[in-house]
């Protein structure tokens, strides 16, 4: 019986290799704990997060394991829905940004020609232009910003370095061999990329979707503590928001102002920990033993793979003859 | 030379892609904002100055490229119109008095974090998969992610209301008036440690990172194993050979991080009342004074591709390799 792994998918082999690696395990497990608050939120929280029904800035205690707001509502509950609009916020910006992406980096990288240069010129452009501010006058413009809204302004303004390193590895991958055997059998351009260019840049597509995240959850909490978000939604930056506005400094509230910043900051060291696994996983120089020996298998099976490809093809041409 | 018409071009795309997203988004929102600012100043404002702001922001009959080519005509002599928060003073007024706060905050904040992050990424790399390192590189991720906002409000939580070490907000003392003078420039470094501490805390992992990186990837070249061969010490291989080649690709990644350091700044000069030009586009979003939005977003915008255009020669400079290819693409 053949037995079923990670190991047998030849384009999922990185997850494997990640799995193995110490940081991205720990970052994994910060991430898994944040995705299982986000889900299970109306569970795990312990009230309403809007309910004002409890005394105004009670320290840490049995009741509340978080302390009160300034207006008497339950910051653990905050935080616990906090993190899952936060997340989806986040998620869903990083989606709009991962189109954007792929239509001004990857679909040009691979084209090429002026086309390429044209789009990549914008996106050069949109790299140097700073984000916060754009988005800070982008979001002025449109009153009473709905979560939706603030989704589109984010994912629409931060795209431009995902689809600058989407497109030079596109680049890359666009001369390769088997790409230009499947050109050559006449496949469409839509379905190389799709099929022949994404599956080989699984590891740095998912390292971009999870920066994008990182990077919309941040610009969140930036346009949030600027007034400018959704100020009734509950999210880590309303969180920051209200504390900042509602005097947690002055009244010596440190329990509100610690949840919301910190979520941010231990949820964006999980990322980056699974990130740096990333690199270390496909950069072989930054691995801790430079795997001379693992290369050499990985070439001499690849061949093997195309020899057992080559004599199966000629086997089936001389059957038909 | 011809790298520098290169970038020179480039500079001169970006600031116009800038000047036309600040003339075109006001006008492709739903309501118009303009109107409802109006509306707001209306006993404020003289009929000439409603019929500018008017004007400015498309209430108006004229086909759409005069109003564009007018828009930019008016930005040629510097006409920003009028800002409404601080009526009548000119927009351009409020930027000269802001921006020098702002420029040398995140400047000196910046070339810190530039500094110490390097510094302490070729100690990383150096010591790589040691102690030194996993403590780095854990300690500096966990800090390079922390919001702005949040660790300039614990910074002014415990260091400034708590322990009374540093003053909570302001450039400046208040009962001083701006001058060159010793007793005042002390009192503008005093105020502006913990608003630069809160840039340069967070900005530090990523030029740690970075150069770490860079510096592993640089020590497994040839020319390094020849250097160590041919006698050359630990701390020449390290800063001489290393250190020199790795930091190259770090001058590029500036302008990634001055995007970073840019909003970050905004929030930090939100948290700290300093009158940079941060605070001045959260004072204008606040009272919808849009004219001074716009002019905020474009000198900042400015700023940034400047200083980009400037590191772009400084890069070509440090590697002549640059200055060939940049002239063929």
């Amino acid at each position: 019986m053949k037995k079923v792994s990670l190991a047998n998918i030849p384009s999922l082999r990185w997850m494997q290799r990640l799995l193995k690696n110490r940081k991205a395990r720990v970052g994994l497990v910060i991430i898994a704990v944040f995705v299982f608050i986000a889900v299970f939120a109306p569970w795990i929280a312990r009230y309403s997060p809007q309910n004002t029904n409890f005394g105004p800035l009670e320290p840490p205690n049995a009741k509340h394991w978080f302390g009160t707001t300034g207006l008497g509502q339950d910051v653990y509950s905050q935080f616990v829905w906090g993190t899952r609009a936060s997340l989806l916020i986040g998620i869903s910006a990083s989606l709009v940004s991962t189109v954007m992406a792929v239509i001004f980096g990857m679909y040009p990288g691979y084209v090429g020609g002026w086309f390429d240069r044209v789009m990549s010129t914008f996106t050069n452009i949109f790299m140097v232009i700073p984000g916060l501010p754009l988005m800070v006058v982008a979001a002025a413009y449109v009153h009473q910003t709905s979560t939706l809204v603030l989704i589109l302004i984010i994912g629409l303004t931060g795209w431009a370095g995902r689809a600058r390193v989407l497109r030079s590895q596109t680049l890359t991958l666009a001369n390769r061999d088997f790409v230009w055997a499947a050109r050559m059998s006449g496949a469409k351009d839509y379905r190389i990329l799709m099929k022949e260019i994404l599956p080989n840049m699984m590891s740095l597509f998912a390292a971009s979707l999870m920066y994008g995240m990182l990077g919309a959850i941040l610009a969140e909490a930036g346009l949030e503590f600027l007034g400018l978000g959704n100020l009734t939604a509950v999210t880590w930056g309303t969180i920051l928001y209200w504390a900042n506005n509602g005097g947690a400094v002055l009244d010596g509230a440190w329990w509100w102002l610690l949840p919301g910043g910190l979520g941010i900051a231990v949820f964006g060291t999980g990322l980056a920990l699974i990130n740096f696994a990333l690199d270390e996983v496909t950069n072989p120089r930054l691995r801790p033993t430079v795997g001379n020996a693992e290369r050499l298998m990985r070439m001499w099976t690849a061949l093997k793979g195309r020899a057992a490809m080559n004599t199966g093809q000629d086997g089936a041409g001389q059957g038909g003859v | 030379m011809r790298y520098f018409l290169n970038r020179l071009g480039f500079l001169l795309l970006s600031i116009w892609v800038a000047v036309t997203i600040n003339f075109f988004l006001p006008r492709m929102m739903p309501g118009n904002p303009a109107l409802l600012a109006a509306s707001r100043y209306q006993g404020t404002l003289t009929p000439g100055a409603l019929h500018a702001l008017e004007l400015q922001f498309g209430v108006t009959n004229q086909p759409i490229w005069q109003q564009y080519l007018q828009y930019l005509n008016n930005l040629l002599h510097w006409n920003l119109g009028l800002s409404l928060t601080y009526y009548p003073v000119p927009v351009s007024q409020v930027i000269a008095q802001s921006l020098p706060w702002t420029l040398g905050l995140a400047g000196t904040a910046t070339v810190i974090a530039a500094f110490l992050g390097t510094a302490l990424g070729i100690l990383a790399a150096w010591r790589r998969n040691g102690a030194t390192d996993s403590i780095l590189t854990t300690s500096t991720t966990f800090t390079g992610h922390i919001p702005h906002q949040w660790f300039g409000l614990m910074l002014l939580f415990v260091l400034g209301y708590d322990l009374h070490w540093f003053p909570v907000a302001h450039a400046y003392t208040a009962s001083m008036t701006p001058q060159w003078s010793l007793a005042f420039a002390s009192t503008v470094v005093y105020h502006a440690i913990l608003p630069a501490l809160t840039i340069v805390v967070p900005g530090l992992g990523g030029w740690l990172l970075h150069m770490r990186n860079n510096m592993i990837q640089t020590l497994g070249d040839d020319y390094i194993v020849f250097a160590q061969a041919k006698g050359v010490g630990p701390g020449g291989v390290m800063f001489q050979h290393a250190g020199r080649n790795a930091l190259l690709p770090s001058v590029t990644s500036f302008a990634m991080a001055l995007g970073f350091v840019v909003g970050g700044v905004i929030l930090v000069e939100v948290v700290f009342s300093y009158p940079g030009v941060g605070y001045q586009l959260f004072t204008a979003v606040e009272n919808e004074d849009y004219p001074l939005m716009q002019g905020l977003f474009l000198i900042i915008s400015m700023s940034v591709l400047i200083a980009n255009f400037l590191v772009d020669l400084l890069y070509a400079r440090l590697d002549p390799r640059v200055r060939r290819a940049g002239a063929q693409s």
